[in-house]
């Protein structure tokens, strides 16, 4: 005992040299989380969302609010550059496919774990591909709105879904392997791969809290306990709680995540209103927000915040329906073609739509790979739009151009301004305007997409995914009530572009289609604006996504 | 009293019954309709038709109406197509919100225009009258949305108050009963309760425009009139001090049409919560109303409209009983 005793000097020193210890120590780990890519001295961020999340599985979901936090949690296969629509690897380190692009080989990362500490293995990929593929009940199928879309069926189609499916089986080789195997080639194939749908999810944590269970009852669905509470991914964040009644997401850094996130939590807070999100963003009560009014871009840089511009992944057109009150007159060609040359389009660029948009001279924005500025192009011109008019003996015609009210798109932040502007040009190539205003929801898609009821509209799109066949398909790839029109050599190109293998082959296909297009003009391409999105001073790292597609791993908030 | 109130409560039946019918005849009338909400921009003609076939929504509206009815028995309202949620938890966890609105703008509105309508009709055509009658003008004239711009623009700011919410995000307040100042009082969280006191000032004052304007108006024309009534002439002429005269005869049955007044404004808060919880994202019924119409959110709709209804004819009721106790005569009626 007495040997043990310590002066009063050496207690002192060794207190001194633990401190020390612990100081250096502490200051290692520090260090190395500052070398990391993640390591949670990120700080909170606040983000204003527009609206409420549906659910936090992501397969059952189409809708850009939910995206942007199942984003944080979920990793898909591959994702898209920062700041780009381009390719690069995700969960998987590299992909290719054989056998006409029937066969999609994935070789997986290694060693990484879902949040609940699961493998993600090529067993894991696959289970979710059969997931998919297996989903039972016409409420479960009728959600999945993307695999739908993209896979064209289900192992067995019930309610209304229908088609051959695209799936056929999924083999896990070995852990870090996983091949797909397709019924027919997708033109869609590998750019859909990163659609946000298509997440990785953990199969044990599904299983766990029965995510395969969509119910309904009445005119409403009711998801599973995994769908609301517990989405289990790789992604930098982990799901942490939904507070319905403040209306806030909140999601925590997930340290076993390949790409881990410098915010130690994110939060998601849901502000309706795009005033009210500025008013929020000025008062510091959140640190950046989305679908800021063009209007306001000056007047918030003023105050110092940083409006950050994304890269075009939109078009906005003129629809022109040769089955509607004019058919007659709107299948001939050159009267489209003089409503092209008749619209002053660089002038309404510039003047209606936010910096960085630009006149659209086909259907595809230009960061699609199938873009090509090989195509006929209608610069303005009114003397020439007049000239094809009479020719054409449609002088002084009466046109009914629908545009709709109550809404606010990323292609058109302002309809009524945008038809103002479209309308004036034509009225002065001598055509007379019959104007239709109806409310987005309220009428006007049904108007014009079912019914047909105009000879003129505006309409626009953002894609989903890096492939032209999300735009040209989507709008011409078969007889619409939108366009009237009826041109199967045009419809089986698009099938074909379609079909075609990826890489260049499939981007040729495509290049084909636009002239093609550009040349029968079943519409008129008007701009690619630009949507923005906002972030306060303190916030450093944020990368605007032309998909809206921001990842906020990267991000820190001082 | 007791089968004055049954009596009443049986009279609601057939009112909420016809009032469901009319609810759900007017929403499946809206154009749009939820499965065009639902899909959001990728809707096509159908997409739209599909869904509309798994939602029974292309059925015979009666067989939609029984199914509702039916359900609605047994309590079971739906999943809101928004927040995929169960439509009746989120009334409960919303209604707080509204009710600690509601209170509080109508508290500004009878503090102040109860003393207001009085001043102006003592002191009928002077200065303070007109002033009273300019503002209560202006107070029913203003749009409350424009008035809650106004004030988010320009007064949150220099006064240093919230303009967003119930409650500074990351303040990691106890919830119990989902009353943001009950829950601060109960559980001693003294930052809690101020922070929610400063989030509900603007909103409340906003929504307390219309009732305000309406209650000063109302006392002002209820006390001019009972001050030329024979009663009063006779209490005056019988020796009594003003401060008696006023305050048993004068206020006493001035009252009575204010309060009826002050029931019907607090059945029609609920329209003006809209707004100002909208504007002033103030989570609350009025907030998942506007989000639900702007949605097509049948299920959602349905039963919020009719809760709204429930509680007008709740409220009516309460005024009914209120006037038994203000003024005896009724209850003999």
């Amino acid at each position: 005992m007495q040997q043990l005793r310590l002066t009063r000097t050496r207690r002192v020193a060794l207190i001194g040299l633990a401190g020390a210890l612990a100081v250096s120590l502490s200051a290692c780990a520090e260090s190395k989380r500052e070398e990391g890519a993640g390591g949670g001295t990120g700080g909170t961020m606040i983000f204003g969302a527009a609206g409420n999340p549906k659910l936090f599985d992501p397969a059952f979901n189409d809708e850009g609010e939910t995206f942007r936090i199942t984003r944080q949690i979920f990793d898909t296969l591959i994702q898209n550059k920062p700041g780009t629509a381009d390719l690069e690897p995700s969960l998987a380190e590299k992909w290719e496919s054989s056998n006409e692009g029937k066969t999609w080989t994935f070789s997986l990362k290694t060693g990484v774990k879902f949040s609940d500490g699961t493998a993600m293995d090529a067993t894991a990929v696959c289970a979710n591909f059969d997931r998919w593929f297996n989903m039972k009940g016409a409420a479960a199928q009728s959600q999945m709105i993307y695999y739908g879309d993209v896979f064209e069926g289900f192992a067995k189609n019930e309610g209304d879904a229908a088609g051959d499916p695209v799936y056929k089986s999924c083999e896990a080789k070995d852990p870090a392997t996983a091949v797909l195997n397709l019924n027919k080639a997708k033109g869609a194939f590998p750019a859909a791969f990163t659609l946000p749908s298509f997440a990785i999810q953990s199969p044990t944590a599904i299983k766990q809290y029965n995510g395969d269970t969509v119910t309904q009852s009445g005119d409403s669905f009711t998801y599973s306990e995994y769908a609301n509470k517990h989405p289990v991914g790789t992604g930098p964040f982990k799901f942490d709680s939904w507070d319905q009644g403040k209306g806030e997401i909140t999601l925590v850094r997930n340290d076993s995540s390949p790409s881990p996130a410098k915010l130690d939590k994110l939060i998601f807070k849901v502000i309706p209103d795009e005033n009210a999100r500025k008013q929020a963003l000025k008062a510091g009560d959140i640190n950046g927000y989305d679908y800021p009014n063009p209007a306001d871009y000056g007047l918030l840089r003023n105050d110092g915040e940083q409006v950050l511009i994304r890269p075009s992944f939109n078009v906005l057109y003129l629809g022109i329906n040769q089955s509607g009150p004019n058919a007659a007159k709107l299948k001939d060609p050159r009267v489209r073609q003089a409503l092209a040359y008749g619209i002053n389009r660089e002038q309404f660029v510039k003047s209606k739509l936010a910096e960085g948009s630009e006149v659209a001279s086909e259907f595809v924005p230009k960061v699609i790979s199938g873009y090509t500025d090989d195509v006929t192009k209608y610069p303005y011109d009114q003397q020439k739009a007049k000239d094809l008019l009479k020719a054409a003996g449609a002088e002084g015609m009466t046109l009914k151009f629908y545009y709709p009210t109550e809404v606010s798109r990323p292609y058109m932040p302002n309809p009524a301004d945008t038809f103002t502007a479209i309308s004036e040009d034509l009225k002065k190539i001598g055509i007379t305007i019959e104007a239709h205003a109806e409310p987005w929801n309220g009428g006007y898609k049904d108007d014009v997409q079912k019914f047909g009821k105009q000879d003129l509209h505006l309409l626009g799109w953002t894609g989903d995914y890096n492939d032209a066949g999300n735009f040209v398909g989507t709008f011409f790839g078969r007889e619409k009530k939108e366009f009237g029109f009826n041109n199967p050599e045009l419809f089986s190109a698009l099938a074909a572009a379609d079909a075609s293998p990826a890489g260049d082959a499939h981007a040729k296909a495509y290049q084909e289609v636009n002239k093609k297009i550009m040349d029968f003009l079943p519409a008129v391409p008007i701009a690619y604006p630009t949507p923005a999105i906002v972030v306060g001073p303190k916030v450093k790292g944020l990368v605007a996504s032309p998909l809206t597609d921001e990842r906020f791993n990267t991000v820190t908030v001082s | 009293m007791l089968r004055f109130l049954v009596r009443r409560l049986l009279q609601a039946i057939p009112t909420l019954l016809i009032l469901s019918i009319l609810v759900f005849a007017w929403l499946r009338s809206l154009p749009g309709g939820p499965a065009a909400a639902l899909l959001g921009d990728k809707a096509t003609p159908e997409k739209i038709a599909d869904l509309n076939h798994v939602l029974g929504l292309d059925q015979p509206i009666i067989l939609q109406y029984f199914g509702f009815l039916g359900r609605a028995f047994t309590g079971d309202f739906g999943n809101s197509l928004v927040s995929t949620q169960p439509v009746m938890g989120e009334i409960t966890t919303f209604l707080p919100a509204t009710i600690e609105l509601g209170f509080t703008a109508m508290l500004i509105a009878c503090v102040v225009g109860i003393p207001a309508g009085y001043l102006s009709a003592r002191y009928r055509g002077g200065p303070v009258d007109n002033g009273v009658i300019l503002l209560s003008l202006i107070g029913v004239a203003v749009p409350v949305f424009f008035l809650g711009y106004m004030m988010q623009d320009l007064l949150a700011s220099p006064l240093g108050l919230p303009s967003q919410g119930r409650q500074t995000t990351g303040l990691d307040a106890t919830a119990i009963t989902n009353f943001a100042i009950l829950d601060g009082i109960m559980t001693s969280e003294w930052d809690a309760v101020w922070d929610a006191i400063r989030h509900l000032i603007l909103p409340a004052f906003a929504l307390a425009t219309i009732p305000l304007a309406v209650i000063t108006r109302i006392t002002r024309a209820s006390v001019l009139e009972v001050l030329n009534e024979d009663f009063i002439r006779t209490a005056n002429s019988k020796g009594l001090t003003q401060q008696v005269v006023r305050r048993r005869h004068v206020l006493r049955n001035g009252l009575l049409p204010v309060v009826t007044t002050i029931g019907l404004q607090t059945g029609a808060l609920l329209g003006g919560a809209v707004l100002t919880e909208r504007v002033f994202n103030f989570r609350g019924l009025g907030f998942l109303l506007a989000e639900g119409i702007e949605r097509r959110d049948y299920p959602r709709l349905q039963a919020l409209l009719l809760f709204g209804a429930v509680v007008y004819v709740l409220v009516n009721m309460l005024v009914d009983i209120s006037y038994g106790i203000i003024d005896p005569r009724v209850r003999v009626r």
